[in-house]
C-alpha cells in the first residue's frame, strides 16, 4: 500500500516556490505534508495530498511539471524514539533510505513518516512484520 | 560494387581535377556574361573572367552569401531568362525572406542524375519499391527524391510527409523496400512500427535520411526500429536539393559529386583553405548548373572534408557531418563552441531533452559557460542524487565532446524559452 506523492521540480529563482504553491492556493487544494530538498541549483518541492492525480492535472493545465512518486508511509505514536525505532528496523534489514520527513495531525494523536526506499513492498513488509503500522492511501485522504 | 554513372564516379582525381577545372572556367564565363550581381562582385575583385582558368585560381573569387541571394529575390540572381525556368523550389528563410531557386530542364537532368547515383551509392534499384516520405512543395525534399526514384527505374510513391497510420499501410500493402525521409520522421515512424507491432511484416531495406542533423544513436534505432540499413544524404536547395552528396555502402563520409559540385573548406576567420580533416566552412561552387549560378557559396555550415580512397571505389571526396554553423560560434577561453555541438552531446545522454540555453559570462577575466538543460520528459528527477548524476554526467559529456568546462544547470521540462525559427540559444553577458 504505497502513497502517492507529488513532487514538482524548482528551479532557484526568486518567488519560484511561492509561485508554486500559489497553484495549489488558489485552487483551493490542500496539502496533507511538504518537504523541500533543495541544493544551491534546484530545489525538490515533495507533497502529500489529498488527491495525487487532482494534484498532478492542475499542475499540468498550469504548465508546471509534477510527477508522482510511491512512498511508503508509516504511522507511528507520537512519543520520543519512535521514529528511531522504525529506522532501526529498515537498518537492519538492509533498507537504505533516500529520504525521509515526517508530520504530524491534529485530528489524531499519530505522526506519520513519510520514507522513499527502493523497494516499497520490502519495506512495507520488513516494518510490519517488527510491528509498525503502515500508512494508507486512505490515512493520506482523510487526515 | 554498382555504380549509377562508373566513369565519372571513379575517375582519378587527376581526370577528375582536368574535368572540374574545364568545367568552372565555363561557369565563370556564364555568370559574367549573364548574371549581372555575379559580373558586379567579380569586377569588385578586380577580376576578368580570363584571370580563372582552373580550380588552382578558385581561391581568387569572392565568396557568395546567404545574403547575395536574398538580396535578388526573386529572380536577380538567374542567369537564364525564365521561359528556360521549368521549375521553381524555395528554401524556408529562419528570418523574412525566402531565397528562390529556379532550375533549368538540364539543371533538372543534373539533379535527377546526382539522386540517381545517391541511391544505386546506398544499395537501390529498378527492382525497389521507393516510398518517399519527405514533404513534396517548394521544400526540395519530395521531388528530389522522387525524380530520383524514377530515374533508376524503381517503384516511387510519393508518399510525402505525414499521416503516419497511412505510411504504414503502405509498408504493408505496397512492399516497400526503400525509405527517403527526415530522419526525425523515420524515428517518428519507428515508434508506430513498434506501437503496431508490425515490424516483421515489413520489407524495407534501406532507409536514406537527411535534411537535418542526426546522431549515429538514431541512427541505430532507426535501423533497430524499422530493420533497415541508413544512409545519410546531404543537399541545399541553393546548391541543387538533396543529392549533393551521399555516403556510400562504407558509410565513412558522405561522397560529394565532385563533378557538378566543387567543395572547399574554408577557415572561419581568414578564409583560406585548410587541410583535409580540419573543420572549417563548407563552400561550394556549381560548375554545371544554369540557372542559379553558384560561385564560392558560403554555407557558413562547418565541416570537414577528406580525399582519400574510399573503399567503394569511387574518387569523389567525402564530407564529413555538419558540426555547427560560424553564425553561432562563441569563443570561450579560447575555445570554438558550437550550440549545435551542445545539442548533439544531449542528444545522446538520457534524462536530458535537447533544449538548452548557454549562459556565457566574464569572472574575473575568465569566461565561464553554463549550460542550462531541460530534463526530459518523464525523467524522474525526485530525488536530488539523480539530477545531481545527470548533471555530472552532462558536464562530462561537454568536456570530451568541446573540451571546455561547463557548469551544467537542470531546468523543468518546457520551461526554457522556444521562439519561431531561430532559437534563442545564447545568452552571452560578456
Ligand atoms: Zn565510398
Amino acid at each position: 500500500m504505497v502513497i502517492e506523492q507529488v513532487s514538482v521540480f524548482v528551479e532557484n529563482k526568486k518567488g519560484a516556490l511561492k509561485d508554486t504553491l500559489g497553484i495549489l492556493a488558489e485552487a483551493g487544494m490542500d496539502l496533507r505534508a511538504i518537504s523541500i530538498a533543495d541544493t544551491s541549483d534546484f530545489g525538490i518541492l515533495r507533497m502529500i495530498v489529498p488527491d495525487a492525480d487532482a494534484t498532478l492535472e492542475l499542475f499540468k493545465s498550469k504548465g508546471v511539471t509534477a510527477s508522482k512518486t510511491a512512498v511508503t508511509g508509516c504511522k507511528l505514536p507520537d512519543e520520543p524514539g519512535a521514529l528511531h525505532k522504525v529506522l532501526s528496523t529498515l537498518c537492519e534489514a538492509g533498507i537504505s533510505v533516500e529520504y525521509i520527513y515526517a508530520f504530524i495531525t491534529r485530528r489524531n494523536e499519530d505522526a506519520y513518516v513519510i520514507l522513499r526506499v527502493e523497494d516499497n513492498v520490502f519495506a512495507q513488509y520488513v516494518l510490519k512484520s517488527a510491528g509498525h503500522t503502515i500508512m494508507t492511501p486512505g490515512d493520506a485522504a482523510g487526515l | 560494387m554498382t555504380y549509377w554513372n562508373r566513369a565519372m564516379e571513379t575517375m582519378s582525381r587527376d581526370e577528375l581535377s582536368a574535368l572540374q577545372s574545364e568545367r568552372l572556367t565555363g561557369a565563370v564565363n556564364r555568370a559574367w556574361e549573364r548574371c549581372a550581381p555575379y559580373r558586379a562582385k567579380l569586377e569588385a575583385a578586380g577580376l576578368q573572367p580570363g584571370d580563372i582558368r582552373g580550380t588552382d585560381d578558385l581561391p581568387k573569387l569572392p565568396l557568395t552569401l546567404k545574403d547575395d541571394l536574398r538580396d535578388g529575390y526573386p529572380y536577380g540572381m538567374f542567369a537564364v531568362p525564365m521561359s528556360e525556368v521549368v521549375r521553381l523550389h524555395a528554401s524556408s528563410g529562419t528570418t523574412g525572406k525566402q531565397t528562390v531557386v529556379g532550375y533549368t530542364k538540364g539543371d533538372i537532368g543534373i539533379w535527377n542524375e546526382c539522386m540517381a547515383r545517391c541511391l544505386t551509392m546506398a544499395g537501390a534499384t529498378k527492382d525497389d519499391i521507393v516510398q518517399i516520405a519527405y514533404g513534396y512543395g517548394l521544400f526540395t525534399g519530395g521531388l528530389g527524391g522522387h525524380y530520383g526514384g524514377e530515374a533508376i527505374g524503381a517503384t516511387t510513391i510519393p508518399a510525402s510527409t505525414g499521416n503516419t497510420k497511412r505510411q504504414l499501410q503502405m509498408f504493408l500493402d505496397f512492399g516497400s523496400t526503400v525509405l527517403l525521409c527526415t530522419p526525425s520522421y523515420a524515428m517518428h515512424l519507428g515508434d508506430a512500427v513498434r506501437d503496431a507491432g508490425i515490424k516483421d511484416r515489413l520489407k524495407l531495406r534501406i532507409g536514406i535520411h537527411g535534411a537535418e542533423p542526426w546522431t549515429e544513436k538514431m541512427r541505430d534505432e532507426i535501423e533497430e526500429r524499422l530493420g533497415l540499413r541508413c544512409y545519410d544524404i546531404f543537399g541545399l536547395s541553393e546548391v541543387l536539393g538533396p543529392g549533393v552528396s551521399c555516403e556510400c555502402a562504407e558509410r565513412n563520409g558522405l561522397h560529394v559529386m565532385e563533378d557538378h559540385f566543387l567543395i572547399e573548406i574554408l577557415d572561419p576567420e581568414t578564409k583560406q583553405p585548410v587541410p583535409d580533416g580540419t573543420p572549417g566552412e563548407l563552400v561550394f561552387t556549381c560548375v554545371t548548373k544554369e540557372a542559379l549560378p553558384l560561385i564560392r557559396y558560403n554555407t557558413r555550415d562547418i565541416c570537414t572534408v577528406d580525399r582519400r580512397p574510399c573503399a567503394c571505389g569511387r574518387s569523389f571526396a567525402r564530407m564529413g557531418k555538419l558540426t555547427g554553423r560560424t553564425d553561432d560560434m562563441l569563443i570561450i577561453r579560447g575555445v570554438n563552441v558550437f550550440p549545435s555541438q551542445v545539442e548533439n552531446v544531449l542528444l545522446g545522454v538520457e534524462g536530458a531533452a535537447p533544449y538548452y540555453l548557454l549562459v556565457v559570462d566574464r569572472v574575473n577575466n575568465l569566461d565561464t559557460l553554463e549550460v542550462r538543460v531541460e530534463m526530459a520528459d518523464g525523467f524522474s528527477f525526485d530525488e536530488v542524487r539523480r539530477v545531481e548524476a545527470l548533471e555530472r554526467r552532462i558536464a562530462k559529456e561537454i568536456m570530451s565532446a568541446l573540451g571546455v568546462t561547463a557548469k551544467i544547470t537542470m531546468a523543468a521540462p518546457g520551461s526554457i524559452e522556444r521562439s519561431e525559427g531561430k532559437a534563442k540559444r545564447i545568452l552571452d553577458k560578456r
